[in-house]
Order: structure tokens, then sequence, then C-alpha cells
């Protein structure tokens, strides 16, 4: 099974080709079997692997696939060490849990894109982007080196792009794109000189080698929080976390099945997954892990503001999933991983259907996202509005759908860290639960505001997009006993993903792979940096779970009340507050911030650029001209006066002296007789002087 | 006998003669015939030379003189005619197309 790792990716690689190739001569059908079904066919492979990992002992589940040399560079015997990657494909507890969401909800997400896309142009177009994009997340979550992560990186940031702009012939589609795509790759470079600094430290590329040499204590405290802050900005431009979240909210102008599963399910925790990936190394940098915390905490906060004042039922979602990364990257900070993987899990799934269910609302009601222009969807739409209640009470906590169970964890361990964050935290999900209740009271149980038309076409689902929504609200519901926390008896559960995850996140894992040579686990677990375990007080943690779900429940039951009878009183409290609500209806004004101190001023940049170029550039270059054209001038008066004027002299000296002479020639023969005469005579004259 | 001095400064003066009307006049004619006047004055120191070196040899030069003379006397008025045809005139002031 290890010797086909490869294949998970390559199938779903397989189907972009063909139908990037053959799409425009395939039918829709076609088209649709050959995406679902090598995604399928990805997933039983990742089935199968992950049963095989599965049927190994706990600390060793561990394979590796290692394909062919990408870049077979050797040391040349000089002082620096030689660059040599591989396509290494790693599977371990972590990657298997990746590839099981992104397979198994990339799969139904397939499934519901065939309904949802059937009457957009370029049908082909969507699903050879869509299965590139799941390639690209496999390369992602099974690249066993920070080479093969970073081609799926940049691949699944490249498919964002693309499916973002699908709609490429509207321009803020296109924007939005380009928006994305540029936040990114602020990000990335941050991600890459984390990457390159890693590499001048150790040598090596590869996962492994790193955390096992970081985990024994190698490299400097200092180099290792550079290194992991670098990574956490790239982690913070994939994850849309402060101050790089811009893109995510404006990446909704996509197909919503590509917000679901794109921004919502898998490529935006691919931050989240890197963060944990090298948890050994942020355990080593506990001032980049800090950072980490805190930057989670304040975008989940921030985001959920915004979210509260958002009409667009995409926004709502998108700057929920800003906040839900921000919690995943809270968790990861306070040293919870796998609390954060719990949650990226849990969030998967409710997410996705959140996102899935109103792309089934916009469906029904052709096109229409504003939540001020629906209302009363809850006869209607009897399906998508059971499903969106079940990502709704998910979303909020409520016991026992799935995020009750991730989202407390990651509470509690907040409080454990520093109360101050659990209690941002705990804001967090108070707005939370109001912001979705929001959203519920405005598009299902708030009387119509939809306009006749839409109302008359108003249709549910058909059973392509049904479907995927029943399993996502199946997973939603039960998604949380992946992960029972043991204060609730999780450790009589056969399965919690925390005992699953628990060697991926130990450092002394790493550690023994050094010492397995020398001295074995047990002096490699002493000297190892410990992975922050939470000591069990069982009372505060019953107290804070159930306060948490105090809150929401309360906070839900008020919004319902508030938004049940319509937006009457949401508009006198708007009024009221009508500053704070100017101010979140704005996104605090942050894009607005970003134009004029990041995006201005860069073009005040190029533009001094320009005029360096025009000025200085051009400039020397028309100097040299104009000097080039000034000799020329010199040369052909040179030319002209002193060359042509001698020769020309020459010419007319000849010619004036022959005038002279030309008089002799008269053509008179007695003048030539005279001369002769007088010529002899002189003759004469001489001879007889001379004898 | 007469001295060969006399002969000789009559030849002169014949060939002065000869010499002007060549240099002089205008005539074409007139020009062909002080050549032989020139020519004539030569043949007068050929022949005065000879009887007084008692030898011939300067007796048959001049007879040859005489033949060039008839040979060039006989192209010369060929010219003469040729150039009347084609001008009209016999004039030498007003042949000059050998002009430069």
């Amino acid at each position: 099974m290890a010797g086909l790792l490869w294949l998970i990716p390559v199938l779903p690689a397989l189907g972009f080709v063909v139908n990037g190739l053959l799409g425009t001569r395939l039918s829709k059908k076609a088209v649709s079997v050959v995406a679902c079904g090598v995604v399928l066919a990805s997933f039983v492979l990742s089935a199968l692997a992950v049963g095989q990992l599965a049927g190994m002992d706990q600390g060793a589940r561990y394979m590796e696939n290692r394909l062919a040399a990408w870049i077979p560079a050797v040391d040349a015997g000089g002082s620096s060490p030689g660059l040599t990657l591989d396509w290494l494909f790693v599977l371990d507890p972590l990657s298997a849990v990746m590839i099981l969401i992104v397979t198994g909800v990339g799969l139904l997400i397939h499934i519901y894109s065939i309904g949802y896309m059937w009457e957009e142009t370029g049908y082909w177009r969507y699903f050879a982007y869509l299965n590139l994009f799941m390639a690209m997340m496999l390369t992602l979550v099974l690249g066993g080196s920070f080479a093969v992560m970073f081609v799926g990186w940049e691949g699944v940031g490249l498919c964002s792009y693309l499916l973002i702009g699908y709609f490429y012939w509207k321009t803020d589609c296109a924007d939005a794109g380009r928006k994305a795509f540029i936040t990114n790759r602020i990000g990335d470079l941050a991600f890459v000189v984390g990457t390159l600094a890693l590499f001048a430290a150790f040598g090596t590329l590869e996962f492994r080698p790193i955390l096992a040499s970081v985990a024994v204590g190698q490299g400097s405290t200092f180099l290792l929080t550079a290194v992991a802050l670098c990574l956490f900005g790239g982690a913070c431009g994939k994850s849309a976390q402060i101050p790089l979240y811009v893109w995510l909210p404006d990446a909704m102008a996509g197909p919503t099945p590509v917000s679901a599963l794109i921004h919502a399910a898998t490529m935006v925790t691919a931050g989240v997954y890197m963060v944990c990936r090298l948890s050994p190394l942020f355990l080593a940098a506990p001032a980049a892990l800090a950072v980490v915390a805190i930057v989670g905490a304040a975008t989940a906060l921030f985001a959920a503001t915004i979210g509260l004042a958002q009409n667009d039922i995409k926004k709502v979602l998108a700057y929920s999933t800003v906040s839900q990364l921000g919690y995943m990257f809270l968790a990861a900070g306070v040293g919870a991983f796998s609390a954060a993987i719990f949650h990226l899990t849990t969030h998967a799934f409710f997410k996705a259907l959140l996102f899935l269910g109103s792309g089934a609302v916009i469906h029904a009601l052709h096109h229409e996202q504003d939540m001020l222009k629906m209302g009363g969807l809850k006869g209607r739409l009897p399906v998508t509005y059971k499903v969106f209640l079940c990502g709704w009470l998910a979303i909020c906590g409520i016991v026992p759908f799935a995020g009750f169970f991730s989202k407390d964890e990651i509470l509690w361990r907040a409080f454990v860290w520093s109360p101050a964050i659990w209690a941002v935290a705990a804001v967090t999900a108070v707005l939370t639960a109001f912001y979705m209740t929001r959203l519920m009271g405005l598009t299902f149980w708030s009387p119509s505001r939809m306009d006749h038309h839409a109302e008359e076409h108003l249709h549910e689902v058909g059973p392509s997009m049904k479907w995927p929504l029943v399993a996502l609200a199946v997973l939603s519901v039960v998604g949380g006993f992946l992960s029972v926390p043991s204060a609730l008896g999780g450790d009589l559960m056969p399965f919690t993903m925390e005992r699953w995850l628990e060697p991926v996140f130990e450092p002394a894992t790493y550690a023994a792979l050094l010492h397995g040579e020398v001295g074995g686990a047990e002096a490699a677990a002493a000297e190892a940096p410990q992975a922050p375990h939470a000591e069990h007080g069982a009372a505060l943690e019953y107290g804070l779970m159930a306060l948490a779900l105090v809150l929401a429940a309360l906070t839900m039951r008020f919004g319902y009340g508030f938004y049940k009878d319509g937006l009457d009183r949401a508009a006198a409290v708007r009024r009221r507050f009508s500053a704070a609500y100017d101010l979140l209806k704005n996104k605090y004004w942050v894009d607005e911030i970003y134009d004029a101190a990041v995006i201005q001023s860069f073009y005040r940049l190029c533009r001094a650029a320009l005029t360096f170029d025009v000025r200085v550039v051009d400039g020397a270059v028309h100097l040299v001209r104009n000097l080039t054209v000034g000799s020329s001038y010199l040369s052909v008066f040179w030319d002209t006066w002193v060359v042509d004027g001698m020769v020309n002299l020459t010419g007319r000296s000849i010619r004036r002296a022959s005038g002279l002479l030309r008089r002799l020639q008269t053509g008179l023969t007695q003048s030539y007789a005279s001369a002769m005469v007088f010529g002899l005579f002189v003759l004469i004259c001489v001879y007889m002087y001379v004898s | 006998m007469i001295p060969a001095s006399h002969i000789m400064i009559f030849s002169m003066i014949l060939f002065t003669v000869g010499m002007l009307g060549v240099l002089t006049r205008r005539n074409a004619i007139i020009v062909l015939m002080g050549i032989e006047l020139m020519l004539n004055s030569a043949n007068i120191n050929f022949i005065a030379f000879s009887r007084q070196l008692g030898d011939m040899a300067g007796q048959i030069f001049g007879i040859f003189t005489i033949v060039v003379a008839a040979g060039e006397v006989a192209v010369g008025l060929a010219i003469i005619i040729a150039l009347f045809r084609n001008k009209d005139t016999i004039n030498i002031d007003e042949i000059d197309i050998m002009k430069g």
C-alpha cells in the first residue's frame, strides 16, 4: 500500500488531464463521471491506506513512498550541503486525517457540483479545476518534505485563483481571484524564507530529519523562532489570518461549491495543518507559538464581529470561516494541536454543509445572495432547512453536535493557557452563535421578503445536491464523536482522534528517530521539549463546558426571538448604534486602510519608478542619442568643409589652371606656327650665345 | 663663282619671306605657297653646299625634297578643297576646330 500512496494525488490529476484536454468533446455526463470517479477512487485508496496504517502499532504508524529524485543535486565537495529533493509522500496519522477529509468532503462536493453547476458555461472547465485542486491539496497533505508540500501549497493557491475567477467575465470575480492570489503571495514569501532558513540550518527539506533535529534541541531558539514566525506568515496568507485575511471574504465571488471545498473545508486549513505538522518546531519556539495563539484569538474575535453585520449570506459564512480558522490557530498556539486538527475536521463537515446549504438557497432563489431579500424559506425548502439546522447547531456548539466537542476542547485548553485568551474565545463563541442565528433567522424564520418572480420559481434541490447535504448533515451530527474528551468518557471510546494523533504531536517520537541508533526512546523523551498536557481539572472542564453551552444556547434563543418576526427590532437596534453598525458593516474599513496604506503607497512606488525610468534611464538614453547626433553633426561639418573642401580645392585649382592653359590651344595653325618659330628663334639665340 | 654665303643669304631671305607668308596670311593657299618657298629655300642651301663640297648627295636630297613637296602640296590642296566644301571658306582664322 505504501508504494501506491502516489496514486492518491495522481488520480485526480489524471481526471484534470482528461477533463482539461477532452472536456469540450465530452458530454456533461461523461465529465461528471470522470471527475467524481477519480475522486472516488482516490477516496477508496485513501481509506485503504488509512486502514492499513491503523493496523500498525500506535507509535509506528508511518508509511513513506519515495518515488523518484526530483532535484538530485549532490554535494560537489564544497562546504554547503547538497540539495537533494525527492518526490516523497508520507502517510502518518495527521496526513491520514487530512486525506480522508479532503477526499471525503471533496467527493461529496464534487457530487453536489454536478447539480449546482449543470447550467453553467464551461462545465468541464469547472471540474478540471476542481480535480486539479484535489490533486494539489492531496500533494500538500501527503508531501513528506517542504518542497513537495510547497508544490501543493502553490498548486491549491493557483486552483483557488482559477476557481474564484471562474466567472472571469465579471470584473469583481476576476479582481477577487487576483486579490486572493496576490495576498497569498505575500504569505508565501514568508513561507519560502522560513523554508530556506531551515534548509540552511539543517541541510535538508524533509520533515522528519528536521523535526528530529529540533526535538533533540538542535538549532538556536532565535533561529527556530524566526523560522516559525516566517512559516506562520505563510499560514496567515493561506489560512486567512490577520493581517492577510482580506482575500477570503472576496473569494466568495467563486461558485458556492468552491467556497465550500476550498475556502472552508480544505485549502484554508492548510496553514493549520502546516503548523500542526511542524508542532515540535513550534514547541521549541514558545514565543512564536504565543504569537500563533494571539493572532488566532484576535482573528477569531475580529472576524466574528464583522460577521454580525453582513447581509450577503456567503459573506457571513466567509467571516465565520475566518473566525473558526482563528479558533484553530488559537488551539495550535496553546499547544492543543490535536484539538486544532479535530476542530479542523468538524469545521470541514459543518462549514461545508453550511456553504452547500447556502448554495442550495442561492440556487433556489436564482443567484440571490442578499439575506434581506430572503426569509420564510423554512417551509419552502424543507430539506435545505433541516440540513442547515444541523450545521447551525454544530457551529454554535450545542451538544451533541460536532462543534460542541471540538470547540469545548479548545476553550478548555485556552483557559488553561491563559484566561484572557479563553475570554476572547468565549466571546467569539457567543458572537458566532448570534450571527449564525441571525443568518438562520433572516433566511428561514422571518417573514418572506422575496420578490414574486423569485418566489414563484422557488425549487428544492435535486438529488445530486440533496444527498451530499444529507451526508454532511449526518457527519455534522456525529462528527464530534470522533474525539470525545476524556472528561466525558472519551477513554472508554474505541477511537478518539486525540489518541490517534498523539504520536505525531509528541516531540519524543521524532527525538527517538535520532536516538534509536544510540540510546533509545527513553533518553530522547527525557531531553525533548514536552508537548503541553493540560492537567485534568475535571470540575473546571465541566464548568467551562456548561458555561459555553449555556451562553450559546441563550444567545441562540435570544437571536431566534429577535429575528423570527422580521427585521423591525434589528432595524431599531441598528439605528441606535449606527456608528458601530457602520464600522462592522464596512468591515472596519480594513480594505480601505490597506488600500490607502499599502496599495496606494505601492502605486506611488510604481509611479516613482516610472518617473525614474522616464527621467533618468530614458534621460541617459536620450543623452547618448543627443551626443551621437551632435558628434555626427560635427563630423558632417568636418567631412563637408575639410575633406570635401580639399578634394574640391584640388579639382577647382586644376580647373582654374587648365582654364589658363587652355587659352594657348587656340586651334589656329598660325599661332602654333608662330610659337614654333619663336621657340626656334629662342633656341638659336641660346645656341649662338653659348657657342 | 658666286660664294656660298651669298646663296645662303638669298636662301635666308627666301625662307623669311615664306615664313612670314605662312605666319601672316589668312588665305590657306597662300600659306601653302609660303611653305613651298620655305622648302625651296632649304633646297637652295642643299644645292649650294653640294656644289661647294663637290658632293652629289645634297642635290639628290634636293630632288627628294621636291618630290615630297609635290606630295605635300597635293595633300594640302586636297585638304583645302575638303575644307572649302564643308565650311565655305579657306580663311584659316575661321578654322579653329582644334581649339581645346
